[in-house]
């Protein structure tokens, strides 16, 4: 509850920091649209043209389901991979025996292209939502089991003495010791975690579902509608961006003000 | 309620560290561990806290609450000082408005003001990151208080400002003291005895008992007992000293107060110029 007041209070101060981070994004827009004036409506629409392109997809209607199906995947398999990858690598952390004997196996995953994951998950799952979600599952997975691992493996161990010499029940090890620190290892996990299942997500419905906004892009390249294209990837764009800063970052700041260096 | 340490021996893997510790603390008494570093006092006090278990023999602890002092102060660095005070007590369940008032009147006891308590350990300068850990050890009321060197990075008034608060709450609540030093005449300041200990293996060599009260210790008899400490053999072996070069000058160092004998002894000539000068 205290979390949520602190966020939704600590928005608007966060929003005016933001001009930066604007300003910076002006400029991508202006070279985009440079490059749009060189080369031509058909290579590279322009910002504005695509913009537009995007109005009338979004007005249309049938946007907002195709962004709604996507953003399900791609929520449902980083969900998943956070749930799972986070409890297994706190456990794995927690003895040296399972940390030494993971990190192999992470590394292949880690090392694991997607699109091989893609296609053994379009073998066992066929063309419905369970091969993009699994194919989101299995590339986020390692990134923040990873995580979880290196922040177990790194509390300090003197800290871990003031919990035992303090006689602190399991529980309050855990959310009390344990927690925190490793938090600050899985934050940055999760945040990269969620670029990749948008990324991973709209690269598997190009090739395997009938709906969601790879699949749109399938078409829209069949057709050779750049704009329709670009539209789509500003709007996947714009979600990632949107997720990542409004939720993520901000939660982040407040669960991690103990720290010296904001 | 006493603690009783007895037979005791630990090894690190090859490495005997600890060997033959036979030690009985009785309720109220304070006792101090000096010795060279590396000669297994931090090990003891992990044992008797339960940090570690020995390899061979008993401890014994039936004291209702014990309490450790860290060396460095070990704070959650995610806590409020607060929070950090409270530590033991939320392990023991204890309900919140009554943790936050105790926590609070505890740390306002140690100097800390409200501000403080509600700052993270980053914030806080040494001398209060070290008010916090004492606060937290006393937090529990503990009738067994380990402390190993809590305050040996602070300056000297700082050092003896929370000695005093220290010994205020341990006067108050007849508390027992197993304290590690290697500040001598802290040594003989605080506690009722001193157990002189030598390495490989750590073992203890030498038993000295201080007979007068602690509230009748005054500089004089601080600095001239400290002296005496400094000159026993098992002190000067202990410590990898030289024998002791004059046996017998104790009363004149005494009378005068102001030679720390610590800085004289390494220096045989100027010793006895300085002595004298305190003399006149």
């Amino acid at each position: 509850m205290n979390l949520l007041r602190a966020w939704a209070t600590g928005i608007p101060a966060y929003l005016w920091s933001g001009w930066g981070a604007v300003a910076s994004l002006m400029m991508l827009l202006a070279l985009w649209d440079w490059g749009s004036q060189l080369y031509g409506d058909l290579v590279l629409p322009s910002p504005l043209a695509t913009f537009d392109t995007l109005a009338g997809l979004l007005a249309e209607g049938g946007a907002w389901q195709e962004l709604a199906v996507t953003a399900r995947r791609a929520l449902a398999g980083f969900a998943l991979s956070l749930a799972v990858g986070s409890v297994l690598g706190l456990l794995a952390g927690l003895s040296m025996t399972a940390s030494m004997m993971s990190r192999p196996i992470v590394t292949v995953l880690v090392g694991m292209p997607p699109i091989a994951w893609l296609v053994l998950a379009l073998l066992w799952f066929g063309a419905g939502d369970a091969t993009p979600v699994f194919t989101v599952f299995i590339a986020c997975f390692p990134i923040i089991f990873v995580g979880a691992l290196q922040g177990t493996r790194t509390l300090d161990d003197q800290l871990k003495d003031v919990a035992r010499a303090y006689r602190l029940p399991a529980r309050m090890t855990l959310t009390d010791v344990y927690l925190p620190h490793v938090l600050s290892y899985l934050f940055p996990a999760w945040i990269a975690a969620l670029g990749m299942s948008w990324k991973i997500v709209v690269m598997a419905e190009l090739l395997s579902t009938p709906d969601g906004v790879g699949a749109a892009l399938a078409v829209s390249r069949a057709h050779l509608d750049t704009a329709a294209s670009m539209a789509w990837i500003a709007a996947v764009v714009g979600l990632l961006l949107a997720v990542e800063y409004l939720v993520l970052e901000p939660v982040k700041r407040e669960v991690e003000s103990w720290r010296e260096v904001q | 309620m006493m603690l009783e340490l007895s037979q005791l021996s630990h090894r690190f893997a090859l490495t005997e560290v600890l060997a033959g510790i036979n030690l009985t603390l009785p309720a109220g008494e304070s006792v101090a561990l000096v010795g060279p570093s590396g000669c297994g006092k931090t090990t003891m006090l992990n044992l008797i806290a339960g940090l570690d278990r020995p390899s061979e023999g008993r401890i014994e602890n039936r004291y209702a609450a014990t309490a450790y002092v860290f060396q460095q102060p070990r704070l959650l660095p995610w806590k409020t000082a607060l929070d950090n005070i409270a530590l033991g007590l939320k392990a023991r369940r204890v309900g919140r408005q009554e943790w936050e008032a105790r926590a609070a009147a505890l740390g306002r006891r140690l100097g800390l003001t409200g501000a403080d308590l509600d700052k993270f350990p980053h914030a806080l300068s040494g001398g209060m990151q070290s008010r916090v850990a004492l606060a937290r050890a006393l937090a529990l009321e503990p009738d067994l208080l380990l402390l190993d060197e809590p305050f040996s990075a602070l300056d000297v008034g700082l050092k003896a400002e929370l000695y005093a608060l220290l010994l205020a709450e341990v006067m108050a609540r007849g508390t027992s003291v197993l304290m590690i030093t290697h500040d001598l005449m802290e040594a003989v300041r605080l506690s009722d005895r001193i157990l002189m200990m030598a390495p490989a293996p750590g073992r203890i060599v030498g038993e000295f008992r201080l007979e007068r009260a602690q509230a009748e210790r005054d500089e004089a008899w601080i600095y001239h007992s400290t002296a005496a400490f400094m000159r026993t053999p098992e002190v000067r072996a202990g410590f990898g000293l030289p024998p002791p070069p004059h046996p017998s000058p104790a009363g004149g160092g005494g009378q005068g107060g102001g030679l720390p004998p610590a800085a004289a002894s390494s220096r045989g000539p100027e010793k006895k110029a300085e002595m004298s000068c305190g003399a006149h």
